[in-house]
């Protein structure tokens, strides 16, 4: 079973799948349009207390921290 | 249509090479307004291909056509209530999945899409191979690769706007989201088309699925309408979050069934960009590249800028003098010489510093660089209440706060965005420099480059804590999380670093040749007023209302000639500078304005001191108030801006001239 877990707790290198985003209404969307379905692989380039890059098919993203607890992967 | 005029709108992710594409079809051929209501810039141009004319429309960059920020409702409500003829969507070849996102979303809305194919030479670098063929037989949408670059491939996706807009039918596209939803998608349609009116403005279907998705400004658009109420019902029933992401889901699964037919070979690959952002990054190398690559930007900006500086002074100079020994009768060479080419010229003499300063900013912005800064700036920028995203509008302000104030509309939250408009001021611009570099050349001598310096820190510093005040008392809460695009390293091109250069420097063009000239007139007019007074002399109208405010700001240390200037300095700043030059009988010459500085015995160091730090502080230039009211529409954070500016410019200088009079510098 995959552990799931914050996206801000993936270390650095790691690369894991996106199992749910809790960001209330507008956020979740905005989010998922730009890449972040269910199920796509997430790597973290970069994390900087709570800072993070991360690439999503192809695209790289700066997220804070607020956005990085929001989103929930699985371990992989 | 009567008059054959075809209207086009360009739609695309953000960094797809939009600008370039537009400029590349319209050339010179533009015009930059304001979006109906909103003070989104909306520009537009025109271009007449093989005999027929077109207007393109250049739509803000958005991911999406949801509602989530201003420009996509403004993308989506232009295409919706305007029908253009043709959209082009400009699409990022390097990155299909997501950029055919927004081309799913165009197809729900009705539009005739033309893709282009942009970016295609990286793509085919990067060993991609695109089935242009497949690709339009699957999304049954014309596809034309281009280069925006090379404006290559323009004239194609030219010719095939033409052919999509003489197109008589229109198929109507669809994506199925399957059992349930589809059933809900059609109870919500049936009831739709009861209202004649909205079926003829809106597609239905697309109407429907945004109403399930939760979309609030297309609910909007139901207000008033007679099955308003039959709708609320419905869909006050539904568990609608489950609807939320489900339905981009389908559509990225519709992407993902025809990308693999379409691309053979568009898989992820450790690039160039991967290895450069290991080290731009780097947790120790990060902000040391940074500061060294911001104070290589500054370096460059003086170096380059000066002999231009010195062209236009002397230019300037001289024909002020010509203007004064030739010109009959003597108020008008007066007017002239002094009031407009003093003034004025001061001002432009300015231009190659800012226009460079931007010139190097825009080249790191189009190089992806700027984006990366962001991030490294993040966490410090979380410290004091606000993100990433706060601090490119603060470095844009070392050129001019105008155009700085003008991009933070990129920041979606409204208190970060008022927060980063109210400390922008602070980030001393352009045009406070000369009055640091006279008052710090005339009393500080060697020292004069350290005084100069700390005063950005200084103005660094004051924006800082005012953030921090502002977030804790009067816009309390978290700054909102942030999520931006690091776009891929690319190596900018001068041209388009010009183009951006352009559209924010023009701002100060204007400037100078509106407010500032206005200025000068009034200035030239105080100084001169009654008729026969010594120019700029204290019986002078400039001179009484100097002596009027003289009590206010002789705590300062300032004496009337100073308080004379700092008023004028509203309207530009750099009118300090010139003021001064009348009201001690120097004029243009500043060798002879330093000399008279230092004679007087009414301006030493100290106050000179507070004198540059109030010049940094205090209230925002006309330009400035102008553009924050403009932005937050609200005179009541115009308001506040000024008189907070005013009361800390007065606190700040007060302490300085006290402190320095204890020490024993007065
Ligand atoms: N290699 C390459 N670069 C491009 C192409 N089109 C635009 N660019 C560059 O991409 C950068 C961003 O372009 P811009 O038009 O500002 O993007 P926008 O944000 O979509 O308006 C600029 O440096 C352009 O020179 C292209 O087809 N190929």
């Amino acid at each position: 079973m995959c552990k799931v877990m914050p996206l801000i707790m993936v270390p650095e290198g790691k690369e894991c799948r996106i199992s749910d985003i809790h960001g209330g209404r507008g956020l979740t969307r905005h989010l998922t349009e730009m890449g972040f379905t269910y199920h796509a692989p997430v790597k973290v380039l970069r994390s900087e207390k709570g800072s993070l890059i991360v690439a999503v098919n192809g695209c790289k993203y700066a997220l804070s921290k607020g956005i990085a607890m929001k989103i929930m992967v699985g371990e992989c | 249509m009567k008059d054959k005029r075809i209207r086009v709108a360009l739609a695309g992710n953000p960094n797809v090479g939009k600008t370039t594409i537009f400029n590349a079809i319209t050339g010179a051929r533009q015009h930059v307004g304001n979006w109906p209501g909103v003070t989104v810039e909306r520009k537009s141009g025109r271009k007449v291909h093989k005999g027929i004319a077109i207007e393109v429309v250049d739509l803000p960059g958005t991911y999406s056509l949801t509602a989530y920020s201003l420009d996509e409702v403004i993308a989506r409500d232009y295409i919706v209530d305007e029908r253009p003829d043709v959209v082009v969507h400009i699409v990022d070849a390097t990155n299909l999945e997501r950029n055919l996102y927004l081309t799913t979303q165009l197809m729900e809305l009705g539009a005739k899409v033309v893709i282009a194919l942009n970016m295609s030479d990286l793509a085919d670098a990067r060993g991609d191979v695109i089935d242009l063929k497949r690709m339009e037989e699957f999304l049954e949408i014309p596809v034309i690769k281009t280069v925006g670059s090379k404006e290559f491939g323009i004239d194609e996706l030219l010719d095939e706007v033409l052919r999509e807009a003489e197109k008589g039918e229109h198929h109507e596209h669809e994506i199925g989201y399957g059992g349930e939803v589809e059933e809900e998608i059609n109870e919500l349609e049936n009831i739709l088309g009861d209202d004649e009116e909205l079926s003829k403005r809106y597609p239905l279907r697309w109407l429907s699925v945004k109403l399930l998705e939760g979309d609030k400004e297309v609910q909007k658009k139901l207000e008033g309408s007679q099955v308003e109420d039959r709708i609320k019902k419905i869909l006050d029933k539904m568990d609608k979050e489950k609807y939320e992401t489900a339905m981009v889901d389908k559509r990225y699964e519709a992407i993902n069934a025809v990308l693999p037919q379409v691309c053979s070979r568009c898989v992820e690959k450790v690039t160039a960009s991967d290895l450069i952002d290991r080290v731009l990054t780097n947790k120790y190398l990060g902000i040391p590249i940074f500061l060294a690559l911001m104070w290589g930007a500054f370096e460059l900006t003086f170096t380059f800028a000066t002999p231009f500086m010195d062209f236009i002074d002397f230019s300037f100079a001289w024909l002020a003098g010509f203007v004064s020994e030739n010109l009959e009768p003597a108020w008008l060479a007066s007017l002239i010489g002094d009031g407009i080419i003093g003034g004025v010229g001061f001002v432009l003499i300015f231009i190659p510093n800012i226009f460079i300063l931007f010139l190097m900013l825009s080249l790191l912005e189009d190089s992806g660089y700027l984006a990366r800064a962001a991030f490294i700036m993040d966490r410090l920028m979380y410290k004091i209440g606000l993100h990433g995203k706060s601090f490119i509008p603060m470095l844009m302000g070392f050129g001019c706060n105008v155009p700085a104030i003008m991009a933070t509309r990129s920041i979606e939250d409204k208190n970060d965005r008022l927060i980063t408009i109210l400390i922008n001021p602070f980030m001393s611009c352009g045009a406070r420099l000369p009055v640091y570099v006279l008052l710090a050349g005339a009393f500080f001598g060697k020292e004069a480059g350290t005084v100069v310096f700390s005063m950005y820190v200084l103005g660094m510093v004051v924006a800082i804590l005012s953030a921090k005040l502002f977030r804790t008392t009067l816009l309390k809460g978290k700054p909102a999380p942030f999520i931006m695009e690091l776009p891929p390293y690319r190596l900018p091109t001068l041209k388009t670093g010009i183009i951006h250069m352009w559209e924010r420097g023009s701002m100060y063009l204007k400037k100078a040749g509106t407010v500032i000239l206005l200025g000068a007139i009034i200035v030239w007019l105080l100084a001169s007023l009654p008729w026969g007074v010594e120019y700029g002399a204290e019986k002078s109208i400039a001179g009484m209302i100097g002596h009027v405010l003289e009590p206010l700001v002789a705590p300062l240390g300032f004496d009337w000639k100073i308080a004379v200037a700092l008023l004028f300095g509203f309207l530009a700043k750099e009118i300090v500078v010139g003021s001064m030059g009348v009201l001690y009988g120097a004029g243009e010459d500043e060798t002879a304005l330093t000399e008279s500085l230092q004679n007087d015995p009414n301006i030493y160091p100290l106050n000179s001191l507070g004198l540059m730090a109030f010049t940094l502080i205090y209230m925002p230039c006309l330009a400035t108030v102008g553009v924050i009211r403009k932005e937050t529409g609200s005179w009541k954070w115009t308001l506040f801006a000024i008189v907070y500016g005013i009361g800390l410019a007065w606190l700040i200088s007060f302490m300085i001239f006290r402190v320095g009079g204890v020490l024993g510098y007065g």
